[in-house]
């Protein structure tokens, strides 16, 4: 079975660091926010501040990695997950045929909805961060945005790992940001715009 | 690690080719950030009409149910054989109550809502407990007492009332809500309640009350926040 490259090396760097800081965001959100859990743990200045300095290490570590990998290369794929063409209206709005690119439409949507829930989550949470030491940064529904956006990040996520892992016509993307390839069969299958070179 | 993302396909840029990426970026963003503005009144009118739900789902709701709040890094634990609440200060007779006798006091019940300075609610708390008149009758106070010292058994955490405050028609030392005894992380086995104040005025885990000639700052207060907490009227928000 031949392969063909999906996304580089940068690319998965980006995705797993921003799986990996999502992951710990979540869990210690998870204790701020269940009061089982926050009996259970306790400790609520030190989950504080860890769930605090994980989210600036997120910024961080995300923008290292475009910085000190192919800037080139994250630009162009942001280019692509921006466009959107006829076939691309057609696929989202359930007729077929409509053939994809290297990303499908709701694989741009995907990306372009996580995006912005990184800039509204580190928005949020730096005014609730600045508003516990300078009231003159509280909004009443500081809180009601920054755990709105766990909940949609959550089903966001919830669909993303099903089709990822689960679902069998769609798992085998789960190699292209592993590896970093996918066959060539299944690119033709799914993506059969795309042209690798 | 670079030149290795694999190019996009080449076709000249097609004219029909929507931007709708940056759109949807955009539109997101601005719509989380104006939330900031709407959002807390939008939630509570959807949480009002699809109530039955949201009563099910409370505790994991966005600003509905109870978050728990603490300061110090293990919740004080209650037990009923050694709790004693002590009122000392400025009175002719100083009290140790223990567990059994606080709850020989005459007992209210009520129905209040919570409101947390961060931004959320619980709306039609019931409480039950005892009045701080009720408490402080025997102790025979001075009438150089102008305010109230709530100590906590979560060191550091207290805060201050003043007599005027404490005096308000629903102010309440709760040890039951919603029908069962207070738990550990809503302050067992008694907490303050005053409903037109935000929660950290509301010193869970007391232990002792103070009668003193003036309040001072209590714990969120040397950190900025105001010592006369009106819900919708400081720490920022109202005029």
């Amino acid at each position: 079975m031949s392969y063909v490259k999906r996304f580089s090396r940068t690319e998965r760097m980006f995705h797993w660091l921003n799986a990996l800081f999502f992951f710990v965001l979540f869990g210690s959100g998870l204790v701020l926010y269940l009061p089982s859990l926050e009996v259970a743990v306790g400790r609520r200045g030190l989950v504080k501040d860890i769930h605090f300095w994980t989210g600036v290490a997120w910024v961080g570590a995300l923008a290292l990695v475009a910085l000190a990998g192919d800037r080139r290369g994250l630009l162009r794929t942001a280019g692509e997950i921006d466009r959107f063409d006829r076939d691309d209206l057609r696929w989202l709005t359930g007729r077929r045929p409509a053939p994809q690119g290297r990303f499908n439409a709701g694989q741009k949507l995907n990306a372009t909805l996580t995006a912005a829930l990184t800039v509204l989550f580190v928005v949020s949470g730096l005014l609730l961060w600045l508003g516990e030491r300078d009231t003159s940064f509280r909004f009443a529904s500081t809180v009601v945005l920054h755990d709105g956006l766990a909940f949609v990040a959550f089903f966001l996520l919830l669909g993303h790992l099903y089709l990822a892992v689960i679902h069998p016509a769609t798992r085998h993307a789960l190699r292209g940001m592993t590896v970093g390839t996918v066959s060539v069969e299944w690119a033709d299958r799914h993506h059969s715009k795309w042209k690798p070179e | 690690m670079s030149n290795e993302t694999p190019p996009s396909p080449r076709r000249s840029p097609e004219e029909h080719d929507l931007r709708i990426g940056r759109a949807v970026f955009l539109a997101a963003v601005a719509g989380g950030v104006s939330s900031l503005l709407w959002g807390k009144a939008a939630w509570d009118r959807v949480s009002g009409v699809v109530s039955p739900v949201a009563e099910t789902l409370a505790p994991v709701l966005p600003s509905s149910g109870w978050r728990i709040y603490s300061v110090a890094d293990h919740l004080p634990t209650f037990d009923p054989e050694t709790w004693r609440l002590q009122v000392t200060g400025l009175v002719s007779n100083p009290l140790t109550l223990n567990y059994q006798e606080l709850r020989a006091l005459p007992r209210v019940e009520q129905v209040s809502t919570f409101h947390c300075v961060t931004g959320w609610t619980v709306q039609n708390v019931r409480w039950a407990g005892v009045r701080i008149a009720d408490l402080l009758a025997p102790t025979e106070p001075s009438a150089r007492a102008h305010a109230l010292h709530f100590v906590s058994a979560e060191h550091p955490y207290h805060d201050y009332l003043t007599m005027r405050q404490a005096s308000l028609h629903d102010v309440l030392l709760a040890y039951e809500m919603d029908g069962k005894p207070l738990s550990r992380g809503h302050g067992a086995p008694l907490r303050l309640v005053i409903p037109d104040m935000y929660g950290y005025k509301n010193v869970k885990w007391l232990e002792r009350i103070e009668l003193l000639p003036q309040a001072e700052d209590g714990y969120w207060e040397t950190l900025g926040y105001d010592r006369d907490a009106w819900i919708g009227r400081s720490n920022g928000y109202g005029a």
